[in-house]
């Protein structure tokens, strides 16, 4: 999935239509902290993962 | 920009590690990470039997924790929240007791139906590394976890075949020292060596979790005599994970020393999974006030009376 830079991590979240709370992101390999989730811009180029809990165990 | 997306053929989160320099290879001291002690303060139970001599029948409540890193527990049933329908699981929790509850990592494609929805909020949610190839994955799957929902405990399990799902204890225990120096609850799944146990404790793990047998596969405790040895060793909670594939062998477990019994497909594979957890539950509290009460001795090639033998008593 490709989409316009720069955004933001928070806008990237809104954009998926996932709730902030139940994902962690990490960028390039690194986790980007909830608390600079608002700051932390997204250029072309980055490679982002976004994860979440499922069922397993 | 890349944004990876799912593959529902791999299922897991992680892609083969690339030739960067490996977090894996941090120093190799155990650091502060000391795994609680089973002594008096330490709130481990201790394994010698109370004697009951007061007449009381059972453990007081709250009197006898699963402590783990400092984190007490009642509940010994660690509880799989697997694949059943998520409606269920919290009847499952419920059921079955269970306070701590295990989930995977995967990538997100949508936070609709999120299974942390299904979870009481009293519940200690228990991230496992399932899909980690080596200590690297593991390490970057339990902080992705504790992101998302800031726990501390961590599951740590590495397999990197299908077939039998056997977990790699020389990653899992480089893996445990890492986190552990991190602050993480470290509860490593492990193949029964007691020396990768005693490793894994001298890393810094909350307890140790050994296999009874194959994931998923029923079969029991057929690991036992080294478990057994494992238990007599362990200064950290014991936790049976893994094979145990019905109520009779989580009493077992527990009656043989182990401090804790996780299960999940056992109760999934069940036409009625509540009840079947609620049996799980009794299971495992049956075993552990067996272990202690204090078992009797078993004897071979005799029998030993239970009536009185004073010969001038028969009538005959």
């Amino acid at each position: 999935m490709a989409v316009a830079t720069p955004i933001s991590v928070t806008a990237l979240i809104r954009l998926g239509k996932l709730r902030p709370d139940r994902v962690a992101v990490e960028v390039n390999g690194l986790i980007v902290p909830r608390a600079q989730r608002d700051t932390r811009q997204l250029n072309d180029g980055d490679s982002v993962e976004i994860v979440s809990f499922v069922q397993g165990g | 920009m890349t944004i990876h997306s799912s593959n529902p053929h791999a299922g897991h989160l992680l892609t083969p590690a690339s030739a960067a320099a490996s977090p894996g290879a941090a120093p190799a001291s155990a650091g502060t990470a000391t795994p609680a002690g089973a002594g008096p303060d330490s709130g481990v139970p201790s394994r010698t039997s109370p004697d009951g001599a007061d007449g009381s029948a059972r453990p007081t409540p709250g009197k006898d924790p699963l402590m783990l890193r400092g984190h007490a527990f009642d509940s010994r049933f660690i509880l799989g929240s697997g694949r059943y329908d998520l409606h269920l699981i919290k009847a499952a929790i419920d059921n079955a007791g269970a306070q701590i509850v295990t989930m995977a990592l995967r990538r997100c494609m949508t936070t609709d139906n999120n299974v942390l929805d299904y979870i009481p909020g009293e519940v200690t949610i228990l991230p496992n590394t399932s899909g980690a190839r080596n200590a690297r994955d593991a390490v970057r799957i339990a902080r992705l976890a504790r992101e998302v929902c800031g726990t501390d405990f961590v599951k740590v399990e590495i397999e990197h075949e299908t077939r039998y799902l056997l977990p790699d204890n020389a990653e899992t225990i480089k893996a445990t020292r890492i986190l552990s120096k991190e602050g993480f609850v470290v509860m490593p799944y492990m193949f029964p060596d007691p020396l990768a146990a005693k490793a894994l404790e001298e890393a810094g793990a909350a307890c140790i979790m050994p296999l009874g047998s194959m994931i998923g596969s029923n079969r029991g405790l057929r690991m036992r005599d080294f478990i057994e040895i494992i238990i007599a060793n362990a200064h950290v909670p014991v936790i049976i994970d893994a094979g145990i594939g019905r109520p009779s062998q989580a009493a077992q477990a527990m009656e043989m020393g182990a401090d804790a019994v996780m299960a999940y497909t056992a109760i999934a594979g069940a036409r009625n999974i509540p009840l079947m957890a609620r049996s799980f539950g009794h299971a495992v509290s049956a075993g552990r006030e067996a272990y202690l009460s204090g078992l009797g001795a078993v004897t071979t090639g005799r029998a030993v009376p239970s009536s009185p033998t004073d010969v001038n008593g028969y009538l005959h």
